[in-house]
């Protein structure tokens, strides 16, 4: 089963950017990836450059002492991502001392403190035990203990699925603020539109293991080129919505894949062309791209292949 | 903020006020058990060796012929003065007997703990680090086999080979004759006695008769530390704050032992506590294989003897002292993991 | 009406199946350990029924064709496994035992189940002062040294027959089936599907029987196999100690072995070394089966077995004709 086929992503530095997608495209997988942590039996293929050096041919060890300092990740569930035997001191003591194994305790304690400071985690606490902190704060938590070692790069995991709606808004406000504060580049990854909306200079749109669309947040919301793209803006709820619009169909089965262009059985605008041939990626103006046979490129398309993809009613087995 | 130390003192006090009942409960059991056997605990074990009028004499002076619920209260009373008893046979107040004999069970025991630990600890953390490799099937299986051994079998075969065919080692008692002769008991721990004689030939001769029986029962129980040990790795291995530390860049041997190992180790603490209730069963197999003078080995004796009184006031001590232990145990990992306390 | 009755059929065998189908799944460490386990226990228990029959002498017999057997014998062709101090075959011995100890245990367990069992299911499912009064007890009984216990029991019921000595054993070990059963109960209860058949109106006794029994069954083999394995530990204890079978109703392994010591200091091996090697197989067999059921059919261990994929080239033209 592959989850994630064929990507290729470009993150600048400071730059915030968001990958989108439904629950099983592959993002989490992409995310894992990039830092070395898919699970046992797992096998990537390709090139993860980070500062003219590809990550996935890493000796273990070497790829270790880049995850803290150069690599960040945070997870989804922040409830239960720290050692509820340590104190928060122990966390951050342990994570500093592996890393930078000359500073003197005094060192540690301060810079600690003036990370979890800017998270809004008062010193007060610092000796307190993870059970003793809410979701939201340990989130915080968690963010502040990647960043202590000024990362070049974070990616982030679903890192407000877990939490309500306020909190959700101010770890977003902390998570933008990272470029400005920190200097970092962020991967945010999310299977909520507004968050990246928010947040992002960049969206990769991410569906059935590929990316579909990428480019600028703004023009990518305000005129969307895959089909996907734009259903999923549709089945966007906000204030505005009057009725409720949802893709019909379910995420496909990544062992067996739909031929062709996976979006074909739930694309309203497929053509003949689509189940039959896998799109190529396209350059549109603007810094954008996508795969999908509506923006060409022409001379790959079979002629007479553009009409209409004739479809069978999809079978109710498929919604469940 | 509430303070570490309040916390724990009223964790304390409400697991105290769990134990009341249970002790009670206890103690009315071995009540009913013991009174359960026909006639009364005088007759039994006197009737035919000493003529009926003397029965009926020390039936009423011990006050076997009160109504039960008399008998109950003064038992109860008794039990919470700590007046177990005196033995019908021999005469023997049953605290002397938990003086000088359970002291001999004690030392046994947390020597045996000792082994039992280290044993267990090590091959099961081995196991559960290098899970589905020939260590860890070794480990296993040597726990397996291990736990199969009834103690008195493997002191069967100890006495067998060290005592009898290489001959270097003493295969019963506490102590050579002579040496206990001399012993001045302070505590009854001899090891720690004879420490305090600062007498080194008996030290010597006390540990080399310590050697077999503890290490016996260490081995015997360790092979449920191992297969406790490697679950609760294998378990803590797989929770999210052990791949959150990797995403740290934390080295995978960091992982294991700062992160993974002591978390694990946590419940141990909890079944260190069940395993005292087992060891003092063992107790009484190990004593009686090596002629070791321990508690279990006195009840064994008045239960030969149809000893109730004897019986009765030393399951009480046992019980006790098992609630008691518990109750320690639940403390120190109350302690351990802060999460408890609340 | 055909449909529903073979719906309800295959539906009593769910219970089964679910403990089967991992079984047969099993691969690796778990595998080796359930088969390995299984032929001992096996092995045991044909040796239990058949033994006797096959055995040379029987267990008490001390002479044949009017002459009286060597005491302490040297393991030689007529006494595979030599004699003990009373004359009698040591290898008959083993072999007549195999039999009482697999009977005590055999019946301990089923006392257990049917005790056990219904008591933590009940308690578990109704709770209050019903259940916590017999919480309260389980408990205790569960403190209690459990040697010491059996031992007690065995003593006060005085007779040293196959019966009392099962009845001792069984005592020491409900409160394990009871608790495990009631905390199973407590969870399942809570379940969407169980909350279901209640707001459906279906009576406490049907939901019991329906949904928790099977779920509850489940970890009911692990719990008795190892159960099982500690039973034999605790009966051959007992005839260690002196308060098991009465030696002229039958042979027991731990008996053997109290008789044996004395003899160690003599440098005389053969009667202690065959009945607790017979004890240390027996249990080790009823060990793995149950390790190996519980690695099995317990998802939390469960390790399935991974292998690496093949990287091909990623996908990207694929023709195919993909009709209307």
């Amino acid at each position: 089963m592959r989850a994630v086929d064929g990507v290729s992503l470009d993150i600048g530095e400071g730059e915030v950017l968001g990958l989108v997608g439904e629950s099983g495209c592959g993002k989490s997988t992409l995310g894992r990836g990039i830092l070395g942590l898919l699970p046992e039996g797992a096998e990537s293929d390709g090139e993860v450059t980070y500062g003219g050096r590809n990550l996935l041919t890493l000796p273990d060890k070497d790829l270790r002492r880049l995850r803290g300092p150069d690599l960040g990740l945070i997870f989804q569930e922040p409830m239960t991502r720290l050692n509820p035997l340590l104190r928060i001191e122990d966390h951050f003591a342990e994570t500093l001392s592996r890393h930078e194994p000359d500073l003197k305790k005094r060192e540690i304690r301060s810079r600690s403190l003036e990370t979890l400071g800017r998270m809004g985690i008062p010193p007060t606490r610092f000796r307190q035990y993870p059970f003793e902190f809410s979701g939201g704060m340990r989130q915080r938590i968690m963010i502040a203990l990647a960043l202590v070692l000024r990362p070049k790069l974070l990616v982030a995991d679903e890192p407000t699925t877990a939490l309500d709606v306020i909190v959700e808004a101010q770890i977003l406000g902390i998570l933008s603020d990272l470029k400005r504060e920190f200097g970092t580049a962020l991967l945010l990854i999310t299977h909520n539109l507004g968050i990246i909306a928010e947040a992002c200079d960049r969206v990769a749109v991410m569906y059935a293991g590929r990316i579909v669309e990428e480019g600028p947040a703004r023009p990518l919301f305000a005129d969307p080129a895959h089909p996907y793209t734009r259903e999923l803006l549709r089945s966007t709820i906000s204030l505005e919505t009057t009725e409720l619009h949802s893709i019909p169909g379910a995420p496909p089965n990544l062992i067996d894949p739909p031929s062709g262009c996976r979006f074909h059985p739930r694309c309203p605008d497929a053509m003949e062309v689509c189940p039959r041939k896998s799109p190529i990626p396209v350059k549109l103006e603007g810094d954008r791209r996508v795969e999908c046979w509506l923006h060409g490129p022409e001379g790959e398309i079979p002629p007479g292949t553009t009409r209409p993809m004739e479809r069978g009613r999809i079978a109710v087995a498929d919604e469940a | 903020m509430a303070a570490q130390g309040t916390s724990l003192k009223s964790y304390l006090l409400t697991r105290l006020a769990l134990v009341i009942p249970m002790v009670f409960i206890l103690l009315t059991m071995v009540f009913l058990l013991m009174r359960v056997a026909p006639g009364d605990p005088i007759s039994a074990s006197l009737g035919g060796r000493v003529p009926q009028a003397e029965v009926d004499k020390i039936r009423h002076r011990l006050g076997y012929d009160k109504p039960l619920i008399v008998q109950y209260r003064e038992y109860l009373w008794d039990t919470a003065r700590l007046d177990f008893g005196t033995t019908i046979t021999d005469r023997r107040p049953v605290t002397e007997i938990i003086k000088v004999n359970g002291a001999a069970t004690l030392e046994l025991t947390i020597a045996a703990m000792f082994v039992a630990i280290t044993v267990g600890v090590f091959f099961g953390l081995v196991a559960g680090r290098y899970r589905d490799t020939a260590a860890d099937a070794g480990s296993r299986l040597f726990g397996i086999v291990i736990y199969a051994m009834p103690v008195f079998f493997l002191g069967y075969l100890a006495q067998l080979f060290f005592g009898s065919y290489l001959g270097i080692l003493p295969t019963s008692d506490r102590a050579s004759p002579l040496t206990e002769a001399l012993l001045t008991p302070h505590t009854n721990l001899f090891l720690i006695d004879t420490l305090i004689n600062k007498n080194w030939a008996a030290f010597w001769d006390v540990f080399r008769h310590l050697i077999l029986p503890a290490t016996t029962l260490g081995l015997v129980i360790s092979g449920i530390f191992i297969r406790l040990v490697r679950v609760n790795v294998i378990r803590t291995l797989k929770d999210d704050y052990i791949e959150a530390a990797r995403a740290r860049g934390i080295s995978e041997r960091s992982v294991v032992y700062n992160h993974a190992f002591r978390n694990a180790l946590v419940p141990v603490i909890t079944i260190v506590g069940l395993q005292m209730a087992l060891l003092l069963s063992g107790a009484v197999l190990t004593e009686t294989t090596f002629n070791w003078p321990g508690i279990g080995h006195q009840l064994i004796f008045y239960l030969d003897n149809r000893d109730y009184a004897a019986v009765q006031g030393i399951i009480v001590v046992f019980a006790l002292v098992v609630v008691f232990i518990s109750l320690l145990i639940d403390l120190a990992s109350a302690f351990i993991d802060p999460r408890i306390r609340y | 009406m055909a449909a529903a009755a073979t719906s309800v059929g295959r539906r009593r065998f769910v219970g089964l199946r679910r403990v089967l189908e991992p079984v047969a799944g099993a691969h690796g460490g778990a595998r080796i350990m359930l088969w390995s386990g299984a032929a001992i226990t096996t092995f045991f228990i044909v040796l239990a029924l058949i033994g006797p029959s096959i055995s040379p002498y029987r267990f008490d017999q001390y002479q044949a064709n009017g002459q009286r057997f060597e005491q302490l014998a040297h393991p030689s062709s007529d006494h595979v496994f030599g004699t003990t101090v009373q004359s009698t075959d040591v290898l008959s011995r083993v072999i007549w035992a195999t039999r009482t100890e697999l009977e005590v245990v055999f019946l301990s367990l089923i006392f257990g189940l049917l005790v056990g069992v219904p008591l933590g299911l009940i308690s578990g499912y109704f709770s209050g002062p019903l259940d916590r009064g017999l919480v309260l007890i389980m408990d205790a009984l569960f403190a209690f040294p459990y040697l010491l216990l059996a031992i007690v029991i065995a003593f006060l019921l005085g007779g040293q027959s196959v019966i009392n000595a099962a009845i001792a054993i069984t005592v020491v070990y409900i409160p394990q089936y009871f608790r495990v059963v009631r905390n199973h109960v407590i969870s399942v209860r809570e379940e969407s599907y169980v909350e279901a058949a209640r707001a459906i109106g279906a009576k406490p006794f049907t939901i019991l029987r329906r949904y928790v029994f099977f779920n509850v069954v489940q970890n009911v083999p692990v719990i008795a196999t190892l159960n099982a394995a500690d039973a034999i530990l605790t009966l051959t204890a007992l005839g260690f100690l002196g308060y098991g079978i009465q030696p002229s109703a039958g042979a027991e392994w731990g008996y053997d072995i109290s008789r044996a010591i004395s003899d160690a200091s003599s440098g005389i091996w053969w009667t202690g070394l065959f009945p607790g090697l017979a004890i240390v197989l027996l249990v080790t067999g009823l060990t793995l089966l149950g390790e190996g059921l519980n690695e099995t059919i317990n998802p939390v261990l469960r390790k399935r077995r991974i292998e690496s994929p093949e990287l091909g080239t990623p996908t990207s033209i694929v023709e195919s004709e993909v009709g209307p």
